[in-house]
């Protein structure tokens, strides 16, 4: 066990934590140079393009340091990502140490903080390292400066590397050996691993993914999931080099998976801890917590028959996600669908880019929404999170809506512009700090809704992308809630149905009515575009129809050409949707929740 | 179930045409494939002769033939009577048949309008253009005004009863006043049919090409669609009506020939480029005239390609082409034809363009209105 380094890289996004673990990778031997290939971690195309890590990944790296000592050094990657912030603290929770990344141009930012709170949390040995110090705009000493300042940890302790270039990674594995302490445990004691993280695998089912605490694991064993008290019988146990090794056993201090016949990776819950049917440890491990979903959207396919195709895809991806959930739904407007619910913006996108690349789908989404509450005159509290089954308003005594703490930093000249945003997104109790000098810490507590609509892309456009963001959720509060309807000539396209705060609803129903208009190809007669909290009409477009569309000639030469083109724009008319004999095309759907700033 | 096509019941006589691929220049507008390296045209009419040789018929009797172009005007007199001739010797021309000319007006000299005359033509049809010089001179044409007013008089001097002309109008800076000016002297000249095309520029022309880099600018939408009704509200007070986006005729003097296109009746088109249509299969010839003059030489059919229709592809053109007429879609033919009733299968969405003024049901027909005519591409795209 003293010779097994437990660790994780933390950062910001792209400050260049999948370019440093591949060195480690390169260095510690693990792949061959031709095999190489950048951001190995990354497997999915999506993470590499989005340079986001979203599903956690593990490797055991051998390391022989410069004591002449061979070292395995568990490197525990996580999400990147604010919507993920629970997986990575399991993560975290499976090691002793971080490395806390921080890019040499851009300096701390909100996730730097956030993650940093995150490993202090679970008490971890914290290594700063500077990275890309081979920018031109790199300035080490500025960072340095606010490594003791902004995160209170001893700069002299920091590190600098530059992960792309290959500069400083002997230095950074020697201070993981030296720095970070061993993993403590008892392998004589009951069995207490901690899950982090579970995939599937067509041909195994769900691989789970654990650091154990206590105790020791072999297959034939019977383990039981403290948590939802189910037990199975271990099939493998192994570690992770680049793919996974077989082994005798897993023990106390140990970070590698167990394939145990469960099904699916809903099955198990991140954060759970296994234990040996025969043989329980007393407790579960701490820090176990139920993930629930915060924003919710329907999910519809363009072409009708493409519904039972859609549902099959969605039970695909759900086998690796187990924070996506969906149920039937359906839409006047769309036809049937799925009411889905995510952990957050980018979760949802994460979920649509994968269901069209990897499956080939054409979908639309419904607007995002929260989950509100309602309390009714009998008493009844409800919550809902589709528009739908917005509550009869004259059966509701109190509505209420998610807030969440929103934490941004930026450099102060965008300070202005920053709270004028957060007023306009209803923003309230907020404080200000100023980490260091020409820096500003800004907290506010906001909706969620208004945090999922639209804000992070102005957000990034007013500070020009030097500001960054970081929310966690709070509780819920009183809010005076309408249900915002489009029409279209007179009919309503339920999808884009919005819950709204009362005073943002014309707003709200001017911009997606102004959107509307601009997605929606004129057509030969008038199309009114109508906003419409009940039966009361808040705002309103036309979009003027053309008169004249025919060619002038079409004869004996011109017919096939003419027919040819017909079927072509009948084909593109089967991937939009018809409402009230209108065309929308789904380009309308995704715009009424594009931001103005753009 | 699969209904079985009934095509025969619909087809009446065919139509014959002959694409006569040459002009003296080319108008800056026009895609229609033509060449002006007049030295070709001895060795082109061997080659129509040739696969007149090749596909002769006569059996079957066709009810309307029709030389277009290109500009069949600028063969001689006896080249024109040759053709004429070539036709009567390869096929059955029924003895009331259309048979119509294109001709430029710079052509139409006395001598070879009694040539056409004698080879049995019945119908002109002039590509008068516009009446107004200025316009013709944008237009790239050879010929004035006056020489149109010339050929028309020349055309009924010559004894031709049946005359139409071809006139263009959405010309850059046009307005509603000097179009209508255009239409007022060709409806003096008392012409018994007019095409009437809005311009229509293809992108490999000059004038694409002209559009594009912004040296020409059309006429908006809107007065291109003022243009389309007022066009048809003028001619139809003169007592023509509008029987197809557009053709206007006196009652009585549709181009029979032209109808058999938008009516799926079947034709046989020769010549260059020319497409033929049996009621399924459509095919067509190779549009150089080179490799047209050289496969018949070597005495195969020069087919570029042909493609057999199958019942949907037949029904979508039965849509597109009878919402451009004002006859529209017989619907008991329809349903005959592809079994299935229009009306039933598109209730909705024929209710809702019928509310708005786009369609009427009239004697047993879908029939578009005028408003319905001006966009019956997107009325077929509906239903």
């Amino acid at each position: 066990m003293t010779n097994i380094r437990n660790f994780s890289i933390i950062a910001h996004i792209d400050h260049g934590k999948s370019t440093l673990a591949d060195r480690f990778i390169q260095y510690c031997g693990i792949v061959e140079e031709r095999n190489f290939q950048d951001q190995i971690l990354d497997n999915m195309d999506i993470e590499r393009e989005r340079g986001i890590t979203i599903k956690s990944q593990a490797v055991s790296l051998p390391y022989r340091a410069k004591d002449g000592v061979a070292y395995t050094l568990n490197l525990i990657d996580t999400p990147g990502h604010v919507d993920f912030s629970y997986e990575v603290s399991r993560s975290l929770a499976s090691c002793e140490g971080v490395l806390l990344l921080i890019d040499a141009a851009q300096g701390v930012q909100a996730q730097t903080l956030a993650n940093l709170y995150l490993a202090m949390e679970q008490n971890l040995e914290i290594i700063p390292v500077i990275n890309k110090i081979d920018l031109p705009a790199a300035d080490v000493n500025r960072v340095r400066a606010q490594v003791e300042a902004e995160l209170g940890l001893d700069p002299a302790g920091c590190l600098i590397c530059s992960a792309k270039m290959g500069i400083g990674i002997q230095e950074i594995l020697e201070a993981i050996v030296e720095r970070i302490p061993p993993p403590k445990g008892d392998p004589g004691s009951p069995l207490a691993a901690l899950i982090f993280d579970a995939k599937y695998d067509p041909f195994r089912g769900t691989v789970i993914h654990c650091r154990v605490f206590d105790g020791v694991v072999r297959a034939g064993d019977t383990i039981r999931f403290v948590h939802n008290n189910a037990t199975y019988r271990v099939e493998e146990v192994g570690r992770f080099l680049l793919h996974r090794e077989r082994t005798e056993s897993l023990s106390a201090g140990e970070v590698g998976y167990i394939i145990a016949g469960v099904k699916t990776v809903s099955d198990v819950r991140t954060g759970d801890t296994i234990t040996l049917e025969n043989r329980p440890c007393e407790k579960p491990l701490h820090g176990f917590k139920e993930v629930k979903p915060v924003v919710f959207a329907s999910i519809y396919p363009i072409a009708a028959d493409d519904y039972e195709n859609l549902s099959d895809c969605l039970a695909r991806y759900k086998l690796n996600d187990a924070s996506f959930i969906y149920e039937k739904d359906s839409s006047a407007a769309l036809g049937q669908g799925f009411r889905c619910g995510f952990l957050g913006l980018l979760h949802l996108d994460v979920v649509q880019e994968r269901l069209e690349r990897e499956f080939g789908l054409s979908i639309i989404i419904s607007v995002p929404s929260v989950r509100y509450r309602f309390t009714l005159k009998d008493g009844r509290i409800i919550y809902v999170d589709n528009p739908a089954h917005y509550p009869d308003p004259l059966s509701v005594i109190k509505s209420e809506e998610p807030y969440i703490r929103a934490s941004m930093m930026l450099p102060e000249r965008y300070l202005g512009a920053v709270m004028k945003l957060c007023m306009e997104k209803r923003g309230v109790n907020s404080t200000l700090n100023y980490p260091s000098p020409g820096r500003a810490e800004i907290v506010y507590e906001m909706p969620l809704a208004e945090v999922i609509f639209d804000y992070y892309d102005r957000f990034k456009s007013i500070t020009q992308g030097y500001g960054s963001f970081d929310y966690d959720v709070l509780d819920y509060r009183e809010s005076n809630l309408v249900l915002l309807d489009i029409l279209v000539n007179g009919e309503k396209v339920d999808a884009l149905s919005q819950i709204v705060h009362r005073e943002r609803a014309r707003a709200r129903a001017m911009q997606a009515c102004e959107r509307l208009k601009e997605e929606i190809p004129r057509q030969m007669f008038k199309i009114a575009i109508q906003g419409a909290i009940g039966g009361e009409i808040i705002s309103r477009t036309t979009i003027s129809p053309f008169r004249k569309d025919v060619t002038a000639k079409c004869y004996g030469g011109d017919i096939t050409r003419k027919r040819k083109l017909l079927e072509k724009q009948k084909k593109g008319k089967k991937r939009m949707k018809m409402i009230g004999n209108v065309i929308i095309p789904q380009s309308a759907f995704l715009a009424v929740l594009k931001s103005d700033a753009e | 179930m699969a209904a079985v096509p009934n095509l025969d019941a619909h087809t009446g006589f065919p139509g014959l045409y002959i694409h006569v691929p040459f002009c003296i220049s080319k108008c800056p507008y026009c895609g229609f494939y033509s060449i002006t390296d007049l030295s070709l045209i001895r060795k082109y009419l061997s080659a129509l002769r040739l696969e007149m040789g090749l596909v002769k018929n006569q059996t079957q009797a066709f009810d309307t033939v029709y030389i277009g172009g290109g500009t069949p005007s600028v063969l001689s007199p006896r080249q024109i009577e040759e053709v004429l001739y070539s036709i009567r010797d390869s096929f059955r021309i029924a003895g009331h048949a259309e048979a119509t000319i294109e001709m430029n007006p710079a052509d139409t000299t006395s001598n070879l309008l009694r040539a056409v005359w004698r080879g049995g033509i019945n119908r002109l049809s002039i590509g008068v253009q516009s009446f107004n010089d200025a316009v013709l001179s944008f237009l790239g044409r050879r010929h004035r005004s006056a020489e149109a007013i010339a050929a028309i008089e020349a055309g009924r001097k010559a004894g031709f009863d049946n005359l139409s002309i071809d006139l263009i109008y959405g010309i850059p800076g046009q307005d509603t006043r000097s179009w209508l000016e255009t239409l007022k002297q060709a409806v003096a000249l008392k012409p018994d049919h007019l095409s009437c095309y809005e311009l229509t520029v293809e992108n490999p022309t000059p004038f694409g090409r002209d559009v594009r880099t912004g040296h020409i600018v059309l006429p908006d939408e809107t007065v291109k669609t003022t243009l389309f009704f007022r066009t048809a509200e003028f001619l139809e007070k003169h007592g023509y009506r509008q029987y197809e986006v557009s053709n206007f005729a006196r009652p009585g003097r549709e181009s029979r020939h032209n109808q058999k296109y938008w009516e799926h009746v079947p034709y046989l088109g020769l010549g260059p480029s020319a497409h033929s249509f049996s009621g399924y299969e459509r095919r067509w010839n190779v549009r150089s005239v080179h490799s047209y003059i050289e496969q018949l030489e070597c005495g195969i059919l020069p087919l570029e390609g042909r493609e057999m229709l199958d019942l949907e592809e037949i029904r979508t053109e039965t849509l597109f082409l009878g919402l451009r007429t004002t006859n529209g879609i017989p619907l008991g033919d329809f349903r005959s034809r592809f079994g299935s009733d229009l009306l039933k299968e598109k209730r909705g969405i024929i209710d809702f363009l019928a509310a708005n003024g786009f369609l009427t049901i009239q004697d047993g027909a879908l029939r578009p209105t005028r408003k319905g005519l001006a966009v019956a591409d997107s009325l077929a795209l509906a239903l």
